[in-house]
């Protein structure tokens, strides 16, 4: 079982590359059962979202 | 076709912003936003009206920012990639690497009405530009100028460890300076009223 630091590891992590299919399965896992990490996963894509809209470039369609 | 240039003039403090979070150097960023102008104004048959003259301009000041990164990059010091917080892990989770309970991330309601707002992106700049030298580098590179982790590492003459850590750690900064300064902060509960 991950723990929440090794969780919030990934779930930088995945904003990057393709985590594994062990990776990816164990993050599930603990999100499914932890609310911090599962609101740290979404304020991480929040701030990933905000870069892609900062400075006005963010293409209106999306 | 030909480019206003008051339009130009005010694309001036969004592009020395964004040059900025990548050089930190008052003078390299002044020449890469001069040199841009003047790429843009030497160019602008090549300027199709089909894309904003923002996305234009901000295309040629990824290329110029870029060029200058590569050319300083030996002058990034290996002092600085040991930037201060390195126990930012220590204050998020205990030892058995759970949360610490006051620093368990809360639930941020409805963030993307949030990005309609001027103040947030206000907040928002804020805590990019307080991020340390080479983690804001780090980060602007992969996020804005989307860089591979791997061709970060080479540009910058870094070990793939020392990257993801400098990523991660830039990205729970934000999200800590976000909560603190907007999410559960004033920022966000007035905007709500």
């Amino acid at each position: 079982m991950l723990s929440c630091k090794e969780a919030n590891r990934l779930i930088s992590q995945e904003l990057d590359r393709k985590l594994s299919w062990g990776e990816r399965i164990g993050l599930k896992l603990h999100i499914s059962m932890c609310d911090g990490c599962s609101n740290a996963r979404k304020q991480m894509g929040i701030v990933h979202n905000a870069c892609k809209h900062a400075f006005g470039l963010a293409d209106k369609s999306e | 076709m030909t480019i206003d240039t008051s339009e130009l003039a005010a694309l001036r403090p969004d592009m020395t912003r964004f040059a900025y979070l990548l050089l930190r150097d008052s003078h390299a960023v002044e020449d890469v936003v001069q040199a841009t102008m003047l790429t843009a104004i030497e160019k602008q048959d090549g300027f199709k009206n089909n894309s904003s003259l923002k996305t234009w301009i901000f295309t040629i000041l990824r290329n110029k920012t870029i060029d200058t990164l590569r050319r300083g990059k030996r002058e990034v010091s290996i002092s600085e990639l040991s930037e201060d917080d390195d126990d930012l892990e220590e204050v998020l989770f205990n030892q058995h690497g759970s949360w610490n309970q006051e620093m368990k991330p809360k639930a941020w309601g409805d963030p993307e009405a949030s990005f309609e707002q001027s103040e947030f992106w206000t907040v928002f700049n804020a805590c990019l530009h307080n991020l340390p030298e080479q983690t804001s580098r780090v980060f602007m590179m992969r996020e804005f100028l989307e860089f591979e982790v791997d061709d970060i590492c080479k540009e910058l003459k870094l070990s793939a460890s020392n990257c993801w850590v400098t990523l991660h750690r830039a990205r729970a900064k934000l999200r800590l300076c976000l909560d603190a300064n907007w999410f559960s902060g004033q920022g966000f509960q007035e905007s709500r009223r």
